[in-house]
């Protein structure tokens, strides 16, 4: 522990800074904070990761029937998706920078566009998940793959994973725009200072991993099969 | 009450009985564990009592303060290690005799399938929950599972392993002691799991000659040769010319050249995959498409049944001269069917979901 | 000790402390006080405990005759579900939720938790989890053992696999919240003063515990996603048939659940060595070492868990490493065995009821960790694996163990928690009576393993039922030995005797602040100036 702890007893600005009562000082507050998130961010790592590990295992074994998947995959509307991720990965650091610097207006504006690139991803992730529908592609449901009826079984594997690890993906995504909305209610009611915005860090953290996960998933479910050109 | 008891350990046999030179190998190791085991646990006991008693609270007494010793900790964590790496070393030893089968071992089949063991023998008789062995003869189980995973045990042969299903495998043991021996299976395997056991008999060889010679007809791979015609796979898979298929003959346990340019080796294992799942692995030079897969056409057992078939194609297989005796006479069929009905094969079960 | 602590004169009058500063059902279930959010967990897992004991002691009367006297349905049941309930709902969160939430701030000198809100949250979740459990026992129960192996749970078993399957997941994410919470604490929340080379050995050891819940338990959670998934609808990632890995589940389970055996022991490894150090008056032996291998436990525990795999066909050679590793783990228990022993030499050891209940520990865990060797031994492995040496080799290390520890620092802690002492005779009884009646139990168990027993038997072979009317007669010794003490502790509330701050004169910061302690621990944030388990002063104190 590197701070030295001050006297109890809340100062001037306690109030301000949200600090609560088991903390000696802000910084104290944000340590944990911070420490807590990036913990809990390893244990999504783990989480996704056995998602990751059934791939990997399945993909070595049937090496073809997930390369014939790929024709499957739009990869225009994947390349789309990470694009607009990216770019909401970017305001989301502006929001988190405008909020370190008192300016609420651009905490509003950032959080704002934010949560309008999540929602796209969101609606685009729709239409393509009705598509995969529409073309007999969800297994336990409608799977059907007459193009390549000896990797039926193999590819069914492959597309149950693609709907796991992207429907997991959809998941946290919504659930990061609920906690947007709750940055947005805050931040309107000017919660947010320069000497308190952890909880837009916090969430922002968050929002990022999000991201780095489909940064992961677009090359391993999409471009799988197009290695060769 | 004890007295009511005592009947009960009577029958407790406090020594199993060991019939195989594996399980009295695996005894050995377990004692000398045991052994240590023993030692470590009175040094300790001892060590508690002997400080308990002699430290213990009196007046005026004080506890004196020690920090610690790192050449202490360093001696009991160093000695245990090495101890251990005695039983690591010889456990290994065990394991991996235990998983390479001697060349000349007798062969049966076995499938698990809740809840019975069915036994199948290279002459074509068949079994539930009985296997009779001759004793001072290598046998050698290839094991494959119809649903969930089972395990094969028989405790007096030292023998134990997992049948999965999906892909076969395999124990291997010389009974040393004619016998009648539990064989369970030790695995949970749903409702009728503990009742998933039977008898290993094992026989003196001369017994089991005659044993063998009960019925006639149709050994494993004539069985097999039945289901190879009855199935289509004779149109594709050309004896003498080639077909749209490759020929089959000579094939067993020569490498193979696949269409992606890898090697594999046309054993059991290939040839199952192969049967039932045809396009896995394609042959250099064959289309994709062409034979249909067979997993839900084709039980374990017909599968058992055709790689026998194929293996009796490849003139240096022993496949044919497996599992009898060479004196005895062909009348497997009468004794499979008698045999076959003696034994209940209880209510298959279905999937079902909740 | 006992003596100071009996004879306590009562005092005068009743302080203010966590349990009387609000009253009413509202002020506990909306507490972020983590010492009330412990004692609802300690009530959550003590009804969650004796359901669990219940089964054993149905499944332990089932064995009582060779061919069984229940069903083999409800003999599956009622072994599976005992499983679920005592693993999930009972082992994995024993210590760390209960006496481990009260202590560890108060052991680093902080107020609370570093997240007290999420603290509260865990146990909803965990009592979420717990209701789901619960609705697959109500509505029939589920077959398919702890395990939840496929393909038998995802395409075979027709029972509640989900409603089960469903629980175990809620209640892994409360387990992730505890631990996630420790780590920060631990880390964040130190009073000036307190290094990590100050910590209490049960700090470390319950930060050790707090690593594998966080690194694991999202691993059993997506296991048992996508078994969900496989059940529901049939996508065939672990179905055979279909080319999917019915081992995979394996791996991915175990990557979790062996772990998860060493959340469910190094608490209890914490709470011994508090108590051999207080009734020993001494500072721990070795106490590098010993907070070493807590973690090295935790770091080992996460390499071995392919000793499970060893008949299923995996390659000789990773078994053999697996082996090589699993060995490797025996050396930091054996270290930590080793020094408790050596921590009573040249002390002051008196027999109050913690100590009894830590030398059962020390006894049992050693028998219990030594038959590990057994296991871990490829060539012995063949003979024992899914055998009742298993069954008798995990319950002398999670019952011998864990529950020993548990109920060691129930006793040690008690007068902290509720602020009274419980009566000594009756249990030092009933630790004896556990004692007796837990050896009884398992002990035949090991030879029943030997012989060949296969465990999950409804049925068994004839010449096996000496040793399990023994084991059968030993569960209901136990069975009275844990009802004891419950019904003394409850006892206790009102009528125990009224203890000041330092029944045992311990060391340890707990020790300084009143009992109960008050909401916020302490008045000043203290400044901690010596080690751990500073018992030299102490002892002049006395003396």
């Amino acid at each position: 522990m590197a701070e030295t702890i001050a006297p109890i007893g809340h100062e001037v600005g306690a109030a301000d800074t949200h600090l609560r009562h088991h903390f000696a000082t802000p910084a104290q507050q944000m340590d944990a904070a911070t420490l807590g998130m990036w913990t809990f961010l390893i244990t999504e790592v783990l989480f996704f990761g056995g998602m990751f590990t059934a791939y990997a295992i399945y993909r070595g074994i049937y090496p073809a029937a997930f390369a014939s998947t790929s024709e499957y995959m739009n990869v225009k509307i994947g390349a789309t998706n990470t694009i607009v991720l990216i770019c909401s990965s970017l305001t989301m650091a502006m929001a988190v920078r405008s909020a370190q610097l008192s300016k609420r207006a651009s905490l509003i504006k950032y959080l704002i566009a934010t949560m309008i690139f999540g929602t796209a991803f969101l609606v685009i992730k729709g239409f393509e998940y009705h598509a995969k529908w529409v073309e007999h592609l969800v297994p336990g449901f409608n799977f059907a793959f007459p193009e390549h009826p000896e990797f039926v079984h193999n590819a069914q594997i492959l597309f149950f994973l693609y709907f796991c690890m992207t429907g997991m993906h959809a998941l946290h995504m919504v659930v990061g725009l609920g906690l947007l909305s709750y940055l947005l209610i805050q931040g309107s009611r000017r919660v947010f200072h320069a000497n308190y915005y952890a909880p837009v860090e916090m969430i922002g953290l968050y929002w990022h991993f999000v991201d780095i996960v489909w940064i992961f998933l677009f090359p391993l479910l999409y471009l799988i099969g197009h290695w060769h050109l | 009450m004890l007295a009511s008891l005592m009947p009960l350990f009577a029958d407790l046999p406090l020594l199993p009985e060991r019939a195989s030179s594996q399980a009295g190998d695996i005894d050995t190791l377990f004692w000398f564990i045991t052994g240590i085991c023993f030692v470590m646990t009175l040094l300790i006991f001892l060590g508690v009592v002997a400080f308990a008693y002699k430290y213990r609270r009196r007046e005026n007494a004080h506890a004196v303060q020690i920090e610690g010793s790192n050449k202490l900790e360093l001696t009991w964590s160093i000695l245990p290690f090495l101890v251990m790496l005695v039983m690591f070393g010889w456990g290994a030893d065990l394991y991996f005799k235990a998983q390479s089968p001697p060349k000349d071992a007798m062969e049966v089949f076995v499938t698990g399938k809740q809840w019975m063991w069915k036994i199948q023998y290279p002459d074509g008789a068949r079994e539930i929950n009985e296997l009779h062995i001759p004793a001072d003869q290598p046998v050698k189980l290839t094991m494959a599972s119809e649903d969930v995973i089972h395990s094969f045990s028989v405790p007096a042969l030292g023998v134990r392993h997992d049948v999965v299903p999906g892909h076969y495998d395999s124990v291997w043991f010389t009974a040393d002691k004619p016998g009648r021996y539990h064989l369970f299976c030790t695995e949970y395997c749903g409702n009728q799991h503990s009742k998933m056991i039977g008898w290993v008999d094992v026989m003196e060889p001369r017994e089991y000659a005659k044993w063998a010679s009960g019925g006639a007809g149709g050994s494993l791979a004539e069985q097999g040769q039945q289901l190879f015609q009855q199935n289509g796979c004779s149109t594709c898979h050309q004896m003498e010319q080639q077909g749209r298929c490759p020929i089959l003959k000579g094939v067993y346990n020569k490498p193979v050249q696949l269409n992606d340019g890898r090697t594999v080796i046309a054993d059991d294992a290939y040839l199952r995959e192969s049967i039932l799942d045809a396009n896995a692995k394609i042959v250099n030079g064959f289309e994709p498409n062409v034979m249909p897969n067979f997993k839900g056409q084709l039980s374990e057992e017909n599968v058992i049944q055709l790689i026998a078939y194929i293996k009796s194609l490849s003139p240096a297989a022993p496949a044919s001269q497996q599992g009898r005796p060479p004196t005895t006479t062909p009348s497997a069929a009468s004794r499979a069917a008698s045999r076959a009905n003696t034994a209940n094969p209880g209510q298959a079960s279905s999937p079902v979901k909740q | 000790m006992a003596t100071i602590a009996h004879g306590t004169p009562e005092i005068a009058a009743e302080e203010v402390n966590y349990l009387n500063v609000e009253h009413g059902w509202k002020s506990w279930l909306f507490t972020t006080d983590h010492k009330r959010i412990a004692v609802l967990y300690l009530i959550s897992i003590t009804l969650m405990f004796f359901l669990g004991g219940l089964m054993a002691v149905l499944f332990r009367i089932n064995l009582l005759e060779p061919e069984g006297i229940f069903s083999a349905e409800t003999y599956n049941r009622l072994f599976s579900m005992h499983g679920i309930i005592m693993v999930f709902f009972f082992l994995v969160p024993s210590i760390p939720a209960t006496l481990a939430n009260f202590l560890i701030p108060i052991m680093v000198g902080a107020k609370d938790l570093a997240f007290p809100r999420v603290n509260l949250l865990s146990w909803y979740i965990y009592v979420i989890g717990a209701f789901l459990t619960m609705y697959a026992v109500i509505r029939g129960g589920v077959d398919t053992g702890w395990t939840f192996y496929a393909p038998y749970s995802s395409t075979y078993s027709n029972s509640y696999v989900l409603a089960a399957a469903f629980g175990v997941f809620t209640a892994g994410f409360s387990s992730i919240l505890t631990g996630l919470n420790f780590i920060v604490t631990v880390h964040k929340m130190r009073a000036p003063g307190m290094s990590w080379s100050r910590l209490p050995l049960f700090v470390w050891s319950n930060y050790a515990t707090g690593l594998i819940q966080v690194l694991g338990t999202p691993v059993l959670a997506i296991v048992l996603l996508l078994l969900a998934f496989e059940r529901i609808a049939h996508v065939g990632i672990f179905d055979p048939n279909i080319g999917g890995d019915p081992i995979l589940f394996q791996h991915l389970f175990w990557f979790y659940s062996h772990p998860a055996v060493y959340i469910m022991i190094l608490p209890g490894m914490g709470v011994i060595s508090e108590i051999v150090s207080c009734f020993s008056r001494k500072r721990v032996f070795g106490y590098n070492f010993v907070a070493f291998s807590s973690m090295a436990i935790a770091v080992l525990s996460f390499v071995v868990w392919g000793h499970h795999m060893f008949l299923t066909g995996q390659s000789m050679y990773t078994s053999l490493a697996f082996s090589f590793l699993s060995m490797m783990v025996a050396v930091p228990s054996a270290i930590k065995v080793f020094n408790w022993t050596a921590t009573m030499y040249k002390g002051s050891v008196s027999f109050d009821t913690p100590m009894l209940y830590a030398f059962g520990f020390i006894g049992l865990f050693t028998i219990g960790g030594l038959t590990g060797l057994h296991l871990a031994t490829l060539g012995t492995d063949i003979a024992l694996h899914g055998t009742y040496f298993i069954v008798a080799h995990f319950h002398y290390v999670m019952v011998g163990g864990m529950v020993m520890a548990f109920m060691g620092g129930l006793h040690f802690w008690w007068p902290k928690i509720t602020g009274r002492m419980y009566p000594e005779a009756w249990s030092k009884f009933a630790a004896l009576i556990v004692f007796v009646g837990f050896n009884l139990t398992f002990f035949p168990q090991f030879v029943l393993g030997y012989l060949g027993m296969p465990r999950r038997y409804h049925a068994y072979p004839p010449e096996f039922q000496a040793l399990n009317v023994l084991s059968s007669a030993g569960a209901s010794i136990l069975g009275v030995g844990y009802l004891i003490p419950m019904i003394y502790m409850i006892w206790s509330l009102k009528k125990g005797p009224k203890v000041g701050p330092n029944p045992w004169g311990a060391a340890g910061l707990e020790w300084q602040i009143q009992s109960p302690p008050t909401t916020f621990n302490f008045d000043e944030t203290p400044i901690v100036t010596e080690e751990a388990y500073n018992y030299g002063p102490l002892e002049e104190v006395i003396g």
